[in-house]
């Protein structure tokens, strides 16, 4: 039985194969037709566009990669406009992935602290009030950030600095030798600060969405408030606050303008976190990119591309993280 | 241990808003009381307040007493948090927790109390899921998700964990408003097992349903909308539904309502 002719609307004498043709597109009203295309444009849309960057930093990657005379995934070096070419990303890796890894542990732990309490523990207004100025963090401009972060943060961490180097100094990657702070960990701090506000946000949206059933599931048998949480809130959140990590994760790998203004870049791996130096790939393509040469250029997109791929594992790691649980995640209670 | 529920003067409110009023009843140990009345009338408020869940939602407050055996769970000094490990309760629609497996899930009140040994744990899950007749159906996939099971077996599942504590009370908030006929069955027959190990109170929206697991029927009522809820009447269930003492009762379980 054909689709149109069981529908009143559908004018009845039309030719079998036009008739066929239509049933075949499953769509016949005009309006579906037009949200049929524009809904299936947009979705093309999003691959085309990200196989277009993909495109586009892989070929200017392999003009650069090419003349590299270096090991461009070992080499400590950046100069890609030398005789000859010589330029390595180890040092950007590093530090891209040591402050997020660094912010992460800050913000996730907070964000999460913060979430719980606005939404299971202060009274209403006080965790609304608390929400809004959150919302306000999230707009502020990481230009502030960074001005902030220069101006105020480094020449006052000097205290925390000389604190984990008496505790924590032994342990070799949080020894202090009483350099200035624009080191990899601050860079981590301001960070965390910048990505606090998107974790604590969609982790608070998560938890005010736990089914009040499953927290009574808990009550009922007895549970304080913290084993609620730990037996109803945070299981059912998990995938969530997974998800709202690396949305921070994400703005932490690709911040540009706040980490150049409180890092000293140097193109060297120090093996204490504390001590100035450093890099990320934002960063570096910030630094650098205006008054590179063409060839500078494409090293610095060579750079682009590998943070690109950073980010692509990054994710698809979240996502198998949240997949694997997915049986037990509470979609299907 | 079965214990008995003496309450006396008991008001439950929303913030300003009484909801129910005045209510005083006995509940007999190793019995089945169950709680009927229309929509609106404080059935499912009065249970709430019998292990204090009434409170915990936002603006809820109780005055009055509710004696189980010579303790007032509402006295100064006393726990709501023990208080619910003493009185179990079943809700409307099966909620077990969606990220724990079936084991977990009847295991969890016990966790809570403390630590047990694997053997200890295993020997109390097994009994429990017998208890509620569920054993049979989920030996064989006790490490699968409790949320995996079908519907009725959800809410026996939910029984089983909540007799696994030993409670001394069981509440049932309509337990068989979501399930089908026969797994309605499944826990009317169940109840009327649990009954010689615990105080059971059970709020229904089927009268049949309380014809046959009580033993004892309460009737609530309300005057009007935005009007406190009233216990009418409570008596043994025959003859609440035979020859009740009061017309209102009459008119509501004969259909005359309204």
């Amino acid at each position: 039985m054909d689709i149109s002719t069981q529908n009143p609307a559908a004018p009845p004498a039309l030719p079998p194969d036009v008739e066929r043709k239509r049933a075949a597109r499953g769509a016949t009203r005009p309006g579906d037709r037009v949200f049929l295309g524009l809904s299936r444009g947009s979705g093309i849309f999003v691959l085309v566009l990200m196989a277009a960057i993909a495109g586009f930093l892989t070929y200017r990657a392999i003009l650069a990669i090419s003349k590299d005379e270096a090991n461009f995934l070992t080499s400590f070096e950046w100069n890609p406009s030398g005789v000859p070419p010589q330029f390595g990303i180890a040092v950007l890796a590093f530090g891209t992935v040591v402050s997020s890894v660094i912010a992460m542990a800050i913000a996730v732990p907070i964000a999460v602290g913060i979430a719980l309490f606005i939404t299971h523990y202060a009274p209403r207004r006080l965790g609304g009030t608390i929400a809004y100025v959150i919302d306000l963090l999230a707009a502020v401009p990481s230009i502030i950030y960074g001005l902030w972060g220069a101006l105020i943060l480094v020449p006052h961490l000097d205290g925390l600095y000389g604190w984990l180097d008496d505790y924590l100094g032994w342990t070799g990657i949080l020894e202090w030798n009483g350099g200035a702070p624009r080191s990899m960990f601050t860079v981590g701090i301001l960070l965390a600060i910048m990505i606090l506000p998107i974790i604590t946000n969609v982790s608070r949206e998560v938890f005010r969405q736990v089914p009040r059933m499953h927290e009574e599931a808990a009550l009922a048998l007895g549970a304080t408030r913290w084993e609620v949480i730990r037996m109803s809130v945070l299981p059912f959140g998990r995938s969530g606050v997974i998800s709202a990590s690396m949305l921070g994760l994400g703005r932490a790998l690709g911040e540009t303008m706040a980490v150049a203004m409180v890092l000293s870049p140097t193109f060297d791996i120090s093996a204490s976190l504390l001590d100035p130096g450093g890099g990320t790939f934002a960063q570096n393509i910030a630094s650098k990119f205006n008054e590179a040469t063409v060839m500078g250029r494409d090293a610095l997109i060579a750079s682009g591309l590998v943070l690109f791929v950073i980010t692509l594992l990054v994710n698809g790691a979240a996502r198998m993280i949240i997949a694997r649980r997915k049986e037990y995640s509470g979609a299907n209670a | 241990m079965a214990k008995r529920i003496d309450v006396s003067g008991l008001n439950a409110y929303y913030g300003s808003f009484l909801a129910i009023e005045d209510i005083s009843m006995t509940v007999e140990p190793r019995s089945v009381t169950a709680f009927i009345g229309p929509s609106g009338c404080g059935k499912s408020t009065f249970l709430r307040t019998l292990n204090r869940m009434h409170e915990v939602t936002p603006g809820g407050r109780v005055e009055g007493k509710v004696m189980l055996d010579d303790e007032n769970l509402y006295g100064a000094g006393i726990d709501p948090v023990a208080v619910r490990r003493e009185v179990g309760m079943v809700f409307q629609r099966p909620n077990p927790f969606p990220t724990m497996s079936v084991y977990d899930n009847v295991a969890a009140g016990l966790r809570l109390n403390g630590k047990f040994k694997k053997s200890e744990l295993d020997d109390v899950v097994e009994k429990s899921l017998k208890g509620a007749n569920l054993w049979n159906e989920v030996k064989d996939r006790l490490n699968k998700p409790g949320s995996g099971l079908s519907g009725g077996q959800q809410q026996r599942l939910c029984i089983a964990r909540a007799i696994a504590v030993e409670p001394n009370v069981l509440l049932m908030d309509e337990p068989c408003s979501a399930l089908d006929p026969i797994s309605t069955l499944a826990i009317e027959d169940l109840i009327g097992e649990l009954k010689e190990r615990f105080t059971i109170v059970i709020v229904t929206h089927n009268m049949q349903q309380a014809a046959r697991v009580s033993d004892r029927t309460a009737f609530f009522n309300l005057a009007a909308v935005g009007q406190p809820g009233k216990l009418i009447e409570i008596d043994e269930t025959e003859r609440i539904f035979s020859n009740p003492s009061v017309q209102a009762t009459e008119d509501y379980i004969s259909g005359r309502f309204g």
